[in-house]
């Protein structure tokens, strides 16, 4: 994995020049930033860095924990669209457990708005659609949340830049993401994310009573089109509960041409 | 219905011999399953009180163009001790699905769900209840079609000619869950002349406007719904299926932790045309008192325009429920149900309950309570019925 931090594509570094071109236009202006300016202004540069993956694909595999050290998994294959200026649109098929193989989740995930989810039961050939408001819940009984899944976007947090610090050999960027909805199961995340190309290492979630609950960290970054950084590895560990999950990232395929219409609720049942 | 069946067993081998490097898929469970009755049944046969059971549903799959086009085959069987009519099988699937850009073909025999609600399905009604399953209607009989599906920006539009009609199955003598005479399922009769050959249309639209799920659809053909005619000498009962007209709609509103939903159909048959309506609310507690387990408190009204003559059970209804869903690495859930006759006094009180075991194992347990004492009512042929059910199935 190592050498894909060393290797720096053409593209990378015009988006690195891109990114200090705009710096220095508005140069001025960095140096009397806020704090607040900063954070929102870095998690601008976040977002573009990453516009244009178009569509992905990758097949994942959850290792859940439990304190005693038992373990459960799940194989869910995943399938994501990218839609500017909005949240991106997500189809996932679960193979494992057996008992759930088959069962297949869409979602249209809104920055500001409630996302849009349809659950398809194959037992039953029903597709329910389901509330967006249990964000803050276990995704498939692990230690993610829904929300710990869903795309980033820029107007989905108010920021703090706190500081600079290295982490996993990094010069990083340590942010303070606060949610703006209402219904999110935190009340901020401090992020580290790397200058040179805006990947995050590791983010701490603070519970609703301001409680450190859980860290999240992601590794083994591989580049894909010379540009989209995708961690292999997540590992989330919840503190108050001791349990947690390993999210594994394998088969990533980008711009596999997949088209807008098949993200419906009539395709979910075709999803094998 | 075996002409349409050989029809289609033929076309169905001829894509199976197409299919050059076709991939093959295995999954579906076997399971067991005993059910525990409080008291002997109301009528005589009924005197058993221990019902074991096993059964199983594979699923076996093939594609090939990669995935455009595709076979399901999904048998079904089950082996029961206590009544020899719950010893059946059914073929739930076998289909060939052919997915162009614009358009879904199927062909085959096939299973399709319409409806939002809980409490019944009220406008799901292509596939036959396999009512000898389970007595809350859940359970579906294969059935033959042609279906045509397209999804526009006018909305998912669903087509569906259906040559061929299942008869709905019943408890035999010994079984529980029957009417108080037996039913005599070898002769049911038909209003048309093509018995269960007639070839039956449906057409559905379906549409997402935001927050609103919308769906509408009509269909023309054999009623699913049998009405039960006594014999002369009053010994059996004969179904009868007539035809029938249905317009039936079905609404879901999703917004922020409520779920508002509705279902409603007017049915036109020679003997009678009647409305029905069924509706309410999920209301979730995501994350209740602080931990990851929601709480859903459900309410649900069934009404029919045919009140004390409906041949449905469910013509004066309220549904109260509570959904607990722990969240946790088993996928742990609850849910309790009080569904109350207002005509009649009737309570029938139900507990589902369902975990997962190490990665393959599911366990079940469902309780029913019933509680009728009013002859009128329909439910008092179940009043004896009250039993509780543990399913353990190994899914593969």
């Amino acid at each position: 994995m190592q050498q894909h931090f060393n290797k720096k594509p053409l593209s990378m570094w015009l988006n690195r020049a891109a990114v200090i071109c705009i710096s220095l236009l508005f140069s001025q202006q960095a140096l009397a930033e806020t704090a607040e300016e900063k954070g929102l202004r870095i998690a601008q540069e976040r977002k573009a860095f990453d516009l244009g993956w178009v569509d992905s694909k990758a097949d994942t595999e959850m290792v859940l924990y439990n304190a005693q050290g038992d373990k459960s998994t799940r194989s869910i294959r995943i399938q994501s669209l990218e839609v500017e200026g909005d949240g991106d649109k997500a189809l996932s098929v679960f193979d494992h457990p057996a008992d759930v193989k088959g069962t297949a989740f869409l979602s249209f995930s809104h920055a500001l708005e409630p996302d849009e989810q349809w659950l398809y039961l194959p037992a039953l050939k029903r597709v329910k659609r389901i509330g967006s408001r249990n964000k803050s819940g276990p995704y498939m009984g692990s230690e993610f949340a829904f929300e710990d899944l869903s795309s980033f976007e820029v107007e989905k947090y108010t920021y703090t830049y706190l500081r600079d610090e290295t982490i996993a050999g990094f010069d990083s960027y340590v942010i303070e993401n606060v949610p703006v909805d209402k219904y999110s199961g935190y009340t901020k995340q401090i992020t580290w994310m790397d200058k040179e190309a805006y990947r995050v290492h590791k983010v701490e979630f603070y519970d609703r009573k301001g409680q450190l609950l859980k860290t999240l960290t992601m590794s083994d970054y591989q580049v894909y089109a010379d540009k989209h950084w995708r961690p292999s590895k997540m590992l989330m560990v919840n503190h108050q509960t001791d349990k947690k999950t390993e999210m594994f990232w394998n088969n990533y395929q980008f711009k596999t041409g997949v088209k807008e219409s098949d993200f419906n609720k009539s395709k979910l049942k075709r999803a094998r | 219905m075996r002409a349409t069946n050989s029809v289609l067993a033929t076309a169905l081998s001829l894509a199976l011999l197409s299919i050059n490097s076709a991939a093959m898929e295995l999954r579906g469970n076997v399971a067991g399953q005993y059910r525990g009755f409080f008291e002997q049944g109301a009528f005589p046969g009924q005197d058993q009180q221990h019902q074991g059971s096993i059964s199983a549903e594979p699923e076996l799959y093939w594609e090939w163009n990669d995935g455009i086009d595709s076979i399901t085959f999904t048998p079904f069987a089950r082996a029961d001790s206590m009544d020899s009519e719950r010893t059946h099988a059914d073929i739930r699937e076998l289909k060939w699905l052919h997915l162009a850009d614009e358009y879904e073909l199927e062909i085959g025999i096939a299973k399709v769900f319409w409806g939002v609600t809980e409490t019944q399905h009220l406008v799901d009604v292509i596939n036959q209840t396999d009512f000898i399953e389970s007595p809350d209607g859940d359970e579906k009989l294969g059935q033959p079609m042609l279906h045509f599906n397209t999804y526009q920006d006018s909305g998912i539009w669903d087509v569906f000619i259906l040559p061929g009609f299942r008869e709905r199955t019943f408890a035999g003598v010994d079984g529980r869950f029957r009417p108080p005479l037996p039913v005599d399922q070898d002769n049911a009769q038909y209003e048309s002349g093509a018995k269960d050959k007639h070839v039956d249309l449906a057409l559905r639209w379906a549409q997402t406007f935001g927050d609103w799920d919308v769906g509408t659809a009509y269909f023309r053909g054999t009623n699913r719904d049998p009405l039960l005619i006594a014999s002369a000498d009053g010994t059996k009962l004969t179904p009868y299926y007539e035809q029938m007209d249905q317009l039936g709609v079905d609404l879901q509103a999703t917004i922020g932790d409520w779920l508002w939903k509705f279902e409603g159909l007017y049915r036109n048959t020679s003997s009678n045309s009647y409305t029905a309506a069924v509706g309410g609310y999920e209301y979730t507690l995501v994350g209740l008192f602080d931990s990851i387990a929601d709480l859903g408190l459900l309410t649900e009204y069934n009404w029919n325009s045919d009140g004390k003559e409906a041949t449905s059970t469910f013509q004066n209804d309220l549904y109260l429920g509570a959904r607990l869903v722990l969240n946790d690495a088993q996928s742990t859930e609850f849910l309790l149900g009080g569904a109350i006759d207002l005509d009649y006094n009737t309570n029938v009180v139900t507990l589902e309950a369902s975990r997962r075991f190490g990665e393959n194992w599911k366990g079940e347990l469902d309780l029913w309570y019933i509680d009728a004492d009013d002859l009128a009512d329909p439910t008092y042929a179940f009043s004896k019925d009250s039993f509780v059910q543990v399913n353990m199935a190994y899914f593969f």
